[in-house]
This record gives structure tokens, sequence and C-alpha cells, in this order.
């Protein structure tokens, strides 16, 4: 066994010289495209947000901290990132308690789990230009389902139309955010609800304890982990949300889904201002960074490499 | 007849009680959820099979007329073909670029030892932490500065490998044997040699996987297309939908066949996939 082990690492060290050539001809293709669509990217728009420019002019005028000065003190980004707060955080909260409500629902031993999760994770791998399409369509006034729904309940809309209604508009943003998510949401708590000893739940059931206790004692703080794994991971998604408000709302109504992403995406691409607009990428950056920070303070860097 | 009687002695209450009642409450409630779920399908489907003077008649959910002719005179309304045959080569490119430098890549943190191998891991790692808004407006500029704008290769190119990829792959490689590259060294095969008679044989599910979250991930993409292309004529399908509500957003039944048509791929795949594509989503889930 030793005498293996001896004559392995002998040899692998007599074939490091090849190993580093191999490793350089394999990693290349990784290397170059990561160095350039990555790596140089992201200096380059920390370079650009200290500098005033327009994309085309010859010139780039070095202007400090002016760029992230002018956002703080700009109406219009602090309303995009509470927008943007208020998307992440409604989108975060409702989609891991439907998820988590229809995950134990689901692993309660009922018939039709498979079909039950086949049909909930379709909206996952639908394209988001799509679905916003379908549900501008849902929410048009008068004629879209909502509304035809409400009048058949007896209902009356809200006016102005859901979409052009500044209360409105955000929450069903935040609707279909949450309509995307759920399956992804569920089969990952699927999995975790799964792994949780069945006995542990046996036993509290002989101690006494009703279904709701046997949820909130047992259930809730081990499937913990999970828990946070998807809010993280729903946070991050979540902030840089952009398909859904370009093609349902453009941001309106008077700015009530007015994202950072498309803010952004109008400043670079729009009105050119590029300095600005990467300054607004690196407070970005900074929001989802301080994120993924608690996240490896809870997991520990290693596990948390997702 | 005795059973019968007996079961009138014991009156309804005995027979209600057998109804798992808690059961049913459970199947109400998901299938509730599960309705939120497929109306937008249903919805969008009826919509695109009907004819243009019934687009505001009920009933709304299921299809009660076919008028295939929509979808004919949406593809004839926009090039949706040529939106088609932009998406295959974008996500074509993209799926066989990430699965063949992302096994490479993998391969040589897997197996392979050299200098600052681990700090190389943590770096590619690390620019997945990396919003993709923050390198968006260079990553426009580089592509400008290359001449790429309007071609596929902005479209492929930029997106070739992905870190997820290699982190993905490297795990799966880390679980085949040791012995079987050594053998293959002993017989004199070299370290690509290996990587491509060993590892990518016994690599089908990872490098599938990788391939179906790649294709996902090309097809519904829409942010970067959006970006570097002007040209009616390279746009995707995404961007041809989002252009197309913009033109012909009061025709409903065009602009639903258009969406159905953009939806069909990646359903489809997930369709043919689902179950072994749903076990992938949950394990990535557990790892991360």
């Amino acid at each position: 066994m030793t005498a293996i082990a001896r004559m392995r690492t002998g040899w692998s060290r007599a074939n490091r010289r090849g190993d580093l050539s191999a490793a350089a001809l394999a990693l290349a293709p990784a290397i170059v495209l990561f160095a350039l669509f990555n790596i140089y990217p992201l200096l380059y728009s920390g370079y650009l947000s200290v500098m005033e420019w327009d994309g085309f002019s010859p010139d780039k005028e070095y202007v400090g901290l002016g760029n992230y000065k002018a956002l703080y003190e700009s109406a219009m980004f602090r309303n995009a990132l509470t927008v943007t707060f208020t998307y992440t955080v409604g989108t975060t909260l409702l989609g891991v308690a439907f998820s988590l409500l229809v995950a134990v629902l689901l692993n309660s031993g009922i018939r039709g789990q498979n079909i039950y999760r086949l049909v909930y994770f379709l909206p996952v791998v639908t394209s988001t230009v799509a679905a916003a399409v379908v549900w501008r369509y849902l929410m048009n006034p008068g004629s879209g389902y909502a509304d035809v729904l409400l009048r058949d309940l007896g209902l009356t809309p809200p006016s102005p139309s859901w979409l052009r209604n500044p209360d409105w508009a955000l929450r069903i943003v935040i609707l279909v955010g949450v309509w995307k998510r759920l399956g992804f949401n569920i089969v990952i708590y699927l999995a975790g609800l799964q792994n949780i000893p069945k006995e542990y739940y046996e036993a509290a059931t002989v101690d006494g304890a009703g279904s709701w206790d046997r949820f909130r004692r047992i259930t809730v703080p081990l499937i913990a982990p999970i828990t946070l794994l998807l809010v993280i991971m729903s946070i991050i998604d979540s902030f840089l949300i952009f398909d859904v408000v370009y093609v349902m709302t453009d941001g309106g109504p008077v700015g009530t889904t007015e994202v950072v992403g498309l803010l952004l995406y109008r400043q670079a691409f729009r009105y050119f201002n590029l300095g600005t607009a990467s300054a607004m990428g690196w407070v970005i950056f900074a929001i989802v960074f301080a994120i993924t920070l608690i996240q490896w303070k809870f997991f520990g860097a290693r596990e948390a490499g997702l | 007849m005795s059973a019968v009687t007996a079961r009138l002695e014991h009156g309804p209450g005995a027979l209600l009680r057998r109804v798992p009642w808690s059961k049913l409450l459970i199947h109400l409630v998901l299938l509730s959820g599960a309705f939120v779920m497929v109306v937008p399908f249903l919805w969008m489907v009826t919509l695109s099979l009907k004819p243009l003077e019934l687009t505001n008649q009920p009933p709304y959910l299921f299809p009660s007329t076919f008028e295939f002719a929509n979808y004919s005179r949406a593809w004839d309304a926009a090039p949706f073909a040529r939106y088609y045959l932009n998406s295959i080569v974008m996500t074509g490119g993209i799926v066989v670029g990430q699965v063949i430098f992302s096994s490479l890549a993998a391969y040589a943190f897997a197996r392979l030892h050299f200098p600052g191998r681990d700090v190389l891991f943590m770096l590619f790692l690390g620019t997945m932490m990396v919003p993709f808004h923050v390198i968006l407006i260079p990553s426009y500029l580089i592509v400008d500065r290359l001449g790429w704008i309007d071609s596929y290769t902005a479209l492929i190119v930029p997106r070739m490998v992905s870190a997820f990829g290699i982190f993905l792959l490297r795990q799966y490689y880390q679980g085949i044997p040791r012995e079987l590259d050594e053998a293959a060294m002993i017989d004199g095969a070299s370290r690509l040699g290996i990587w491509w008679r060993i590892i990518v044989p016994l690599s089908g599910p990872g490098l599938a996987t990788l391939g179906i979250f790649a294709f996902m991930f090309a097809w519904n993409d829409f942010l970067w297309p959006l970006v570097v292309t002007n040209d009616p004529d390279m746009r995707t399908v995404q961007l041809g939908l989002a252009m197309f509500q913009g033109r012909y957003g009061t025709q409903w039944t065009l602009l639903m066949a258009g969406t159905v048509t953009a939806t069909l791929p990646t359903l489809l795949v997930f369709l043919l996939s689902q179950r072994w594509f749903i076990q992938s989503v949950a394990q990535s889930g557990l790892k991360g």
C-alpha cells in the first residue's frame, strides 16, 4: 500500500512538467476568454466609473468619485434602488414561503408528486421575455384574463388598470418574479426535505406533537441552511432583474418599476453616460458582493462555491 | 345487502370520516397553485389559436377554435425563421463552446498539477460573483472595438466558457477513478489523450447536464443580444419577440403565436429530459 503510494507520488512528481504544458493547453481558451470578457471588463468599468465619457469622443475626463457622488444625490437612482429592494424583498419572501408550503405538501406522501413538480417547474424553463409578454396581456385592461376573472367573481379591477397603476405595477412584476422562480425553489426544498430522517417525525408524533408543531420544530430548523441558500440566490438574481420590466412596463408608470438594471441600461445605451452607468454597475456589485459575503459567513467559503 | 344496512346503521358520519379530508385539502391547495402556474400557458396557446375577430370572446382558457393560420401569419409578419436561425446558431455555438472549453479546463483543475492551480480556480469561481451589469458596458466596448457588432462572433464567443460549467465538471471528474488515467498513461497516452479517451467518454451525464443548462441559458438570454445587435437580421428569437410586441402589440393572436414559437424549444427539451433535469437542479442546489 505505502509502496504503491510512494511509487505514485514519485511518478506524478516526474510528470509535473508534462502536466504543466498540458494544463497550459487545456486552460488556454478559458483563460483567454475570462481575461478578455470578465477580468478586463471588470477593471475597465472601475476605470470608467471615475471618468466622464460619452463613448464617442476621444477624450475621457477624470472626475474622481464625482459619478458616485452624483448617484448618491440622484433622486432617480435612489428611486431605482428602492424599487429594486422592494422587488427583491417581495420576490424572495413570497417565493421562499410559498415554495416551502408547496414542497412540504408535496412531501406529505400524496399522489401525483411528479406531475405537480413538473407543472410548478414549467415557468422556470420559460424565457423571461415570453413570460413577460404573456403576463402583460393577462393583465391587459378589460379583456385580459385577470379582469375577466374578477368580473366573473363580481369584483372590480383597479383603475387605472394593473400595469398602468402606480400601486399595482410593481406588485404584478413581483408576482411574475415569484411565478417564475417558485418551481426552482420547490425542487431544491423537496430534495432537502427528503433528506430529513422520517424517525424524527415519528418520534415527535409519539410524543404527541401535532402537524404544525412538527413543521415548526423539526422541518423549519432542519431545512434552515437550504432556506438561507435559496434566500441568497433569490436576492442576487432578483437584484439583477431586467428582462421582465423591459418588456412589461419599461419602468413605468411614473418610475414605479424602474429597477437599477433598467436605469443602467438606459444611462449607457440611450443617454451614453458611460461613467455614470459604470458607477451604477459598481454600486450593484458592492451590494451583491456584500450579500455573497453573508453567504460565505454562513456556509464557509468552500461550500459556498456556487 | 347486509353491508348496505350496516353502513346505514353507522350513519353518514362514518362515511364522511372515511374520506381522507386532509389529503383532499392538500390537493385543493396544490391544484390552485398549479392553476396559477399554467394559466399563462393555457391563455397563450388558446389566444394563439383564435381567429382575430374573436380575440375578445370568452372562453379564455381552453382553445375552442384552431386557427393555425395565425402561426404562418406571425411568421410572415416578422422574420421569425431568421430569428430562429440566429438563435440556433448562437445557442449551438455557446453549448458546444461551454461543453468543450469547460471540460478541458475542468480536466486541468481536477487532474493536472501545476503552480497556482488553486488560486486560478478560485479566481475563475470568483467571476461568478461579478454581476453581468458591471461588465456589460466594457464588454460591449471590447466587442465594438473588435468589429464584432451584429455578428455571431459577438453573440457566441464571450459566452463560450462558464465558471459554473468548470465547477460542475471538476466535481464530476474528481469522481472518476485515477487508476484509469494511470493505466492509460502507462500505455503511452498523453495528458490530452487521456482527457479525450478516458475522461470525456466517462462523463456523458455531466457533459449533458452542462449542455442542457447552457442551452436553457442561451436560448432564453436577452440583455447581451439586445446590446450587441442592431441589425434586424441578427436578432434572436427573444429579441424578435420583444420587438414584435412593440410593433404588433395590438394583434394578440399573432403575438401569442410568436410567443408559443419562442417558448417551444426550451419547453420541449425540458419535457423530454424533465426527471433527470429536475434531479440535476436539486443536486446542484444541495451541493451549493
